[in-house]
């Protein structure tokens, strides 16, 4: 990734600064090496289906999370 | 003889959403010593629920693999729940994601309204509710007592209701049974959930015996000196009390009445008692 290329776009990702050259959210979850994982996403409070995470693109200042399971009560 | 027929008693399982749950407990995975305890103490509760979460991804995935790997291989049925969600919409979104990673469309809805108490955010509760159902998913909604937001959730969907016996985590036990009786005389066929506030053995075994229906139980079991011990002794006293509810409890009384016949007591007469009482009486 090289600073100030034109693609690349400043997002957040699960409450964290980001830089990305990722155009697609699917891009995103590659370049973060959870294509394999058990992982759910969502873009700007909304839920992204994994189908659609590679038609889903980012833009400047998304707000991204990725969850995989976890304990709870 | 002490045998009972198994035809002769009618059908008396735990049905959520048209599903046949084997067990009265519902057990919480959170703040278990190690994941081996909390595998040992689902098999003790013999619990045939247990909830989970999601979490912001860890570790490229793996933390998340690895509770998935350990939870399948206990063979029971999960429920996701929306811990920690404030509004109808984080409620909304992370019901979603539930679904699609652990493939159930079953959620434990929850929308928090107050840090101190965990105390739900009922407004927000019944939006998340509505539009959760209308979009195919079984909702079990964490609520209060409230008898009017029980019947707007019911009215929205709800075929379960789980009710707090108190705060989250408190081990207060059943803080209202005059509301939990109302709400199961109120809602005679809908699933009753205690869930929060369950501290000991026998919290949950006045809950049955009050005739609701299930306890979800977490941090009762998970901080015990021994969870495994303790999850075995929730399941002891949840069949006891459901039992006790079938048997049909003794009303209460005001006043003493004698359980050993008064007719023919020896050295009775009427004279006695009125006379002052002799020492040891």
């Amino acid at each position: 990734m090289t600073v100030g290329s034109k693609h690349e776009r400043a997002i957040i990702v699960n409450g964290a600064p980001v830089a990305t050259c990722a155009a697609t959210l699917n891009d995103l979850v590659v370049e973060l090496g959870l294509q394999n994982a058990r992982i759910a996403t969502a873009r700007n409070g909304d839920f992204v289906p994994a189908r659609v995470r590679g038609s889903t693109p980012l833009s400047e200042g998304d707000s991204i999370e990725v969850v995989s399971p976890r304990h709870g009560g | 003889m002490n045998a009972i027929d198994p035809q002769a008693t009618p059908d008396r399982a735990l049905t959520l959403y048209g599903t046949p749950i084997a067990s009265r407990l519902l057990l919480g995975t959170a703040q278990y010593p190690s994941p081996h305890v909390l595998a040992r103490a689902v098999e003790a509760s013999r619990a045939g629920i247990v909830t989970v979460s999601l979490r912001r991804e860890q570790a490229r995935g793996r933390t998340g693999e690895r509770f998935l790997q350990l939870i399948e291989e206990l063979g029971v049925r999960v429920l996701p729940n929306t811990a920690g969600c404030r509004t109808a919409k984080e409620a909304i979104t992370t019901a979603q994601m539930a679904r699609e990673v652990f493939d159930t469309d079953w959620v434990k809805l929850e929308v928090i309204g107050n840090d101190d108490t965990l105390q739900p955010d009922v407004f927000g509760l019944v939006e998340a509710a509505e539009a959760l159902t209308n979009d195919g998913f079984k909702v079990l909604p964490y609520t209060t007592e409230d008898l009017s937001v029980a019947e707007r959730l019911v009215r929205v969907g709800c075929e379960v209701l789980m009710p707090w016996g108190s705060p989250i985590g408190s081990g207060r036990g059943l803080a209202n049974t005059y509301a939990l009786q109302s709400l199961r005389a109120y809602f005679p066929e809908t699933p009753l959930i205690v869930d929060a506030g369950i501290g000991a053995p026998s919290h949950a075994a006045q809950a049955m015996e009050l005739g609701l229906d299930a306890v979800l139980i977490n941090t009762a079991v998970a901080k015990a000196g021994d969870p495994v011990g303790m999850a075995s002794a929730f399941a002891t006293a949840i069949e006891a009390g459901r039992a006790a509810f079938e048997a049909g409890l003794m009303g209460e009384r005001d006043m003493a009445v004698p359980s050993t016949p008064v007719a023919g007591t020896p050295f009775f007469d009427l004279a006695s008692r009125t006379a002052k009482p002799r020492h040891g009486e």
